[in-house]
């Protein structure tokens, strides 16, 4: 598969085949087949909201390749802040480099900067819409545990409205023939256009408001933080997050073989005592972003075939 | 008389383009989409009883043939019309709206954090579905809604 030139831009743009064989490449550099892939080329780090963690992932995975970074870590040092428009910015950038990796507040600025970009653009997260490199390492993590993708049974907990980790990770897992079990309080519900096109697809799921009730055993179970945000009563909230909460206890039952994952960073919602267990897998999960960045960078760049 | 030869007949012109079966009171958001309100003679009539729809609108544009990649942009606010087309006074074309893919130029998107209302962008839908489940895709923000016709800038 030839993914020169493309950009990566949602992962609602990439089939099957394609998503199948981003995680193979991720996995091959990961077991050190692409060294110095990058040698000569140059990625843009354009945040034009700060993202520190997403950042520096992008930055190790290109310069351990031998490639080479410039860009922004900061809105108000670039030249948006002297009114330019994003598109002339990235019509700027463009001819400086191979390859742009941008973070922007408003959905959609990825989308725009790949249309008037020459390079290839990865999209590090557009406001509330996608992250599809984060959705990719999800992936990969997923198949370095069960050496496949197909047909695992995949719980998600917590806040399934807002979160769009779990919103790109279940429209991917759609693709495997997964069956998903969305845990979360009933205000916090995944979105209907997203369970339609769940649907659409033909993927099985099924809503349950607890841990206790998911009616199956997981072989995966997806955590996502229940932000205070998101609550106008402080103890409401406290009520709801403390039901969420993932420990021991409550991780006995259909969850109990289940491998935890978390996007990071968490704050209380995996107690600290699940660290060491075989269940645990969210540190090696955040690990593995270097390699699918890396994975991602050569694809689009032509580095890796 | 028919509504068709009524419609061509009752706003009789030689050369042109007749808008008929516009559901009531959708002829003026006709003429807007359809950007030919300074073009020549234009004449817009509202609330003809009709057989298919009770009440009906008809545009008739004067002197401008359209092309059907102009008059599917209505199909969001009239998707029953059905074009006319007139040369030396008689019909001769006459064709349905045909529901395009997409939509460009021609929504705006109602979510304030999507790039297309802080850019200057033009705006981008893609369709999805078709008759009572049709809903359309902002292309930027890649949220999905219901009622693609309230969004007709
Ligand atoms: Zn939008």
């Amino acid at each position: 598969m030839d993914m020169k030139g493309r950009s990566i831009v949602s992962i609602r743009d990439f089939t099957h085949e394609e998503i199948a064989s981003i995680v193979a490449k991720a996995l091959e550099v990961k077991a050190g087949k692409w060294p110095q892939a990058m040698r000569g080329k140059v990625l843009a780090t354009l945040f034009f909201e700060p993202s520190t963690r997403t950042r520096l992932s992008f930055e190790a995975a290109m310069v351990s390749m031998g490639g080479q970074v410039i860009g922004f870590a900061d809105p108000n040092v670039s030249s948006a802040k002297k009114g330019e428009s994003l598109a002339d910015t990235i019509r700027t950038v463009t001819g400086y480099v191979d390859v742009i990796a941008m973070r922007h507040p408003l959905e959609g600025a990825a989308r725009l900067a790949s249309q008037v970009a020459s390079v290839p653009v990865i999209n590090a997260g557009d406001g509330a819409n996608q992250h599809p490199t984060q959705t990719c390492l999800d992936l990969v993590t997923i198949h370095e545990e069960f050496g496949r993708l197909d047909g695992l049974t995949v719980g998600m907990l917590g806040d399934l409205k807002h979160g769009r980790t779990v919103h790109s990770l279940a429209q991917a897992l759609s693709h495997f023939r997964s069956r998903l079990v969305l845990i979360s309080p009933p205000s916090l519900r995944m979105p209907d256009h997203l369970k339609l096109e769940l649907e659409a697809a033909g993927c099985a799921f099924e809503e349950v408001p607890t841990l206790e009730s998911v009616p199956c055993k997981l072989d995966v179970l997806y955590v996502t933080r229940i932000q205070k945000e998101r609550f106008a009563d402080f103890q409401e909230y406290e009520r709801v997050a403390c039901a969420y909460r993932l420990n021991r206890e409550t991780l006995a039952g259909a969850c109990s073989q289940a491998r935890i994952m978390h996007p990071l960073p968490r704050v209380d919602e995996i107690a600290e005592e699940l660290d060491g267990t075989p269940n645990a897998i969210y540190f090696r999960q955040a690990h593995n972003g270097i390699p699918t960045r890396q994975a991602l960078l050569g694809l689009v760049t032509g580095a890796i075939r | 008389m028919n509504d068709t030869s009524r419609a061509r007949k009752v706003y009789a012109i030689e050369r042109g383009t007749v808008i008929d079966h516009i559901p009531s009171p959708m002829a003026l958001k006709v003429v807007q989409i359809l950007g030919v309100q300074k073009q020549g003679i234009l004449t817009v009539g509202m609330n003809f009883p009709s057989k298919r729809l009770g009440v009906k609108d008809i545009v008739k544009v004067e002197n401008l043939i359209l092309s059907s990649q102009a008059t599917d942009r209505i199909a969001l606010v009239a998707p029953t019309a059905t074009i006319n087309i007139i040369e030396g006074g008689q019909v001769v074309e006459k064709r349905p709206i045909h529901l395009p893919a997409e939509f460009k130029g021609l929504l705006r998107c109602p979510n304030p954090r999507c790039i297309s209302n802080a850019e200057k962008v033009t705006t981008w839908f893609l369709r999805e579905g078709a008759g009572a489940d049709m809903a359309v895709r902002c292309v930027y923000c890649e949220r999905v809604y219901q009622n693609p016709a309230e969004l007709v800038v």
